[in-house]
């Protein structure tokens, strides 16, 4: 049975520093050590690197990367395009909303909450992504 | 001027500081304390914590400057300083808290195994982290000698000794606490007098911010000017201006016109166009991907990832500090805005970086609301001050303790937080006349053209090798590097090499990245046997525990 991996600082950081928090006790109980029982194949199939690990590996990593570089596309074009709109097309910059120049309320207030909206979208993803991957690791063997 | 809140308030300010510094230092026994905080920060101190330790002085103080003076196109360095978080989350956040790495110099020998990468990430995390300094140190300086008239070097030495011996004492245990603390307090010092100065701005009867014939002065104004420039004045003479000059304008008067500075309405008021100059377009894009690219790459802020439990936790964590961060910069537009209605001589004196912490008398006189006032928004400047100089002195005096000295003990870290001090102090004292978000701005572009590829790469990418991220950092860091000692130390440019080092970034990032990805695919066999295993630590979910 794989041992709970606890991240450990790096030998370089860590090792000099004095002993880390004394080792965790693990207690097992009976129901979830049967469902590790049966989710051992996929299991091994990662920490033993095999080729059937590793391809669940690339494809996480590569959704993961693929919502990263579509949500970074959101954002390219939302924000980086302002300046070459501005750019292209000074009438844009002169339009004034509530008395306020559309570029000073675009970049001064509503970059901002854009900022956490796409954040926000992120994490809901990447964390459905992960929530998948769990799934098809831990499903029981066929 | 003399406002006898403003010493009392910073006063204040320090000893709390300091008081939550002792307070941590209680609680920090073992050396894994001082440097992470032993792991047991909960996500909502964490977040506050990283908020308050990333709003440094070009925060606070260096954007509502840069507003006032150069106004929409800077509006682009507040929107960088959040998005850079958004980056952050997006690409580096978990997996690189689930590598485990605490610094970045970690991150290379983990993913790539090799101590000279090492070695060179640590001198780049020296580099970013003392040009990141000497803008704090300055910027404090910079607000005593405004709010106190004590000398220039006062406020520089103040926050430098004061930081040092917190971090030298209490280490990083006590600086989540202290951190998160100094978030609401920078968040309330500029909000609190935002609220007044809008509204003494409706009582004023709102007074137009750009009126047709430029800005006047309001009152009778005297200005000592600090920077060399040449004045245009309305009547079309010119007259070149030099420190120490002093000039008298009366109520009502025209600003002049300033070399280097957006006076008229028009320029400042719209962003830069096409056409007669792909300057200023240029310079944007490049301040575009140097802050949003950078923030990943400095040293004090991926230190704190390491205090979250997992890395679910730091994708949460780091939304939380986005908005938090967010929030924040919606008040420095406010201040840079009103300046040029209520302070228009520091277009002319040059010292824009003073604007918030003038304001305040400036716009509601100097009764007891307006000193008051200017005593917050004192101390908010010193917690920025205090707060980002701790966080990075934290880290460069980590790695200088582990990389360089090769100590790990208590004792070790201390003598390095006391050279890790000293350099950027003395820096401090003898560099002055930059803006101090110019200066961050340019820490940001060595930060994105060489961490930024590193951890990009290395999480993402299962080529890289140690070879191509050494010449990636070599050459696109150090392309960097060089543009910041012309920009800081050399002589003044004009036209394309000006912006081309001034701004960076645009050219220096794509640069690393490309170097990077070329020299690793040149010398595949060099690729570590391992990085299966390292992309499975890095991506794999933590509720797997594998």
């Amino acid at each position: 049975m794989p041992a709970p991996r606890r991240p450990e600082p790096s030998p370089a950081a860590g090792e000099p520093l004095t002993p880390g928090p004394p080792a965790r006790t693990r207690v097992v109980l009976a129901g979830a050590s049967r469902r590790q029982h049966r989710a051992a194949g996929a299991r091994t199939e990662l920490t033993q690197q095999t080729r059937v690990g590793e391809a669940l590996v690339r494809g996480l990593v590569r959704a993961q990367l693929a919502l990263a570089l579509q949500l970074s596309a959101v954002v390219l074009v939302g924000l980086g395009g302002l300046p070459w709109l501005f750019a292209i097309a000074p009438s844009v910059g002169r339009l004034t909303v509530l008395g306020v120049n559309l570029p000073w309320l675009l970049l001064a207030v509503l970059s901002f909450p854009f900022l956490v909206a796409v954040g926000w979208t992120y994490v809901r993803l990447a964390e459905r992504n992960e929530q998948d991957f769990t799934d098809l690791v831990q499903r029981p063997e066929r | 001027m003399g406002n006898d809140l403003v010493v009392p308030a910073i006063v204040a300010v320090t000893l709390v500081t300091v008081g939550i510094g002792f307070y941590g230092l209680r609680l920090a026994r073992t050396t894994s304390d001082f440097l992470v905080a032993s792991r047991v920060v909960s996500p909502t101190w964490n977040a506050a914590a990283i908020g308050g330790e990333y709003l440094s002085a070009a925060s606070f103080l260096g954007v509502a400057g840069l507003i006032l003076k150069y106004g929409v196109d800077v509006l682009w360095y507040p929107v960088g300083f959040a998005a850079g978080y958004l980056a952050l989350l997006m690409f580096v956040a978990a997996p690189l808290r689930r590598s485990g790495a605490f610094t970045l110099p970690d991150f290379c020998e983990l993913r790539l195994g090799s101590r000279r990468l090492r070695a060179l990430a640590t001198a780049f995390v020296i580099f970013i982290g003392w040009l990141y300094l000497v803008p704090q140190l300055q910027g404090a300086g910079l607000t005593l000698a405004t709010l106190a008239g004590s000398p220039y070097p006062v406020g520089a030495l103040v926050v430098a000794a004061v930081v040092t011996a917190n971090v030298a004492f209490g280490g990083m245990r006590a600086i989540t606490f202290v951190q998160a603390f100094q978030y609401w307090l920078k968040l309330t010092a500029l909000a609190v007098p935002a609220i007044f100065l809008a509204l003494q701005w409706q009582a004023d009867g709102r007074p137009a911010v750009t009126p047709p014939d430029g800005p006047t002065f309001r009152t009778a104004t005297t200005v000592v000017v600090e920077h060399r420039a040449v004045l245009t004045l309305p009547d079309g003479q010119t007259r070149e201006v030099r420190p120490g000059d002093e000039l008298t304008f009366a109520a009502g008067e025209p600003v002049p016109e300033v070399s280097g500075v957006a006076t008229g309405p028009t320029d400042w008021l719209l962003p830069s166009t096409a056409g007669a100059d792909d300057r200023g377009l240029f310079a944007t894009y490049s301040l575009i991907l140097a802050t949003f690219l950078g923030t990943m790459g400095l040293p004090h802020v991926l230190v704190r990832f390491y205090t979250n439990p997992d890395g679910a936790a730091a994708r949460r964590t780091t939304l939380v500090v986005l908005a938090l961060v967010g929030v924040f910069y919606l008040l420095p537009t406010i201040y840079g805005v009103l300046g040029r209605i209520y302070t228009p001589q520091l277009l002319v004196s040059g010292q824009t970086d003073a604007v918030v912490v003038l304001l305040p008398e400036a716009a509601l006189g100097n009764g007891t609301t307006g000193r008051l006032l200017a005593a917050l928004v004192a101390a908010g400047a010193f917690a920025a001050f205090l707060s980002t100089s701790s966080g990075l002195l934290t880290s460069v005096a980590g790695v200088i303790s582990t990389d360089v000295l090769g100590r790990g003990s208590v004792r070790g870290f201390r003598l390095a937080t006391v050279i890790a001090g000293g350099v950027p102090t003395i820096l401090a004292l003898n560099i002055s006349g930059l803006d101090v978000s110019q200066v961050v701005g340019l820490a940001f572009a060595v930060a994105a053209s060489s961490f930024c590829p590193l951890l990009v790469l290395g999480i993402w990418w299962r080529g890289l090798t140690d070879a191509g991220a050494a010449a990636g950092i070599l050459v696109g860091g150090g392309a960097a590097v060089t543009a910041v000692l012309i920009t800081v130390l050399g002589p003044p440019l004009t036209g394309w090499p000006a912006t081309l080092t001034a701004q960076p970034a645009a050219w220096t990032v794509p640069l690393a990245f490309t170097v990077m990805a070329a020299v690793s695919l040149a010398t595949r066999r060099r690729a570590p046997t391992d990085v299966g295993r390292t992309m499975l630590r890095l991506h794999a979910p933590d509720a797997l525990r594998l």
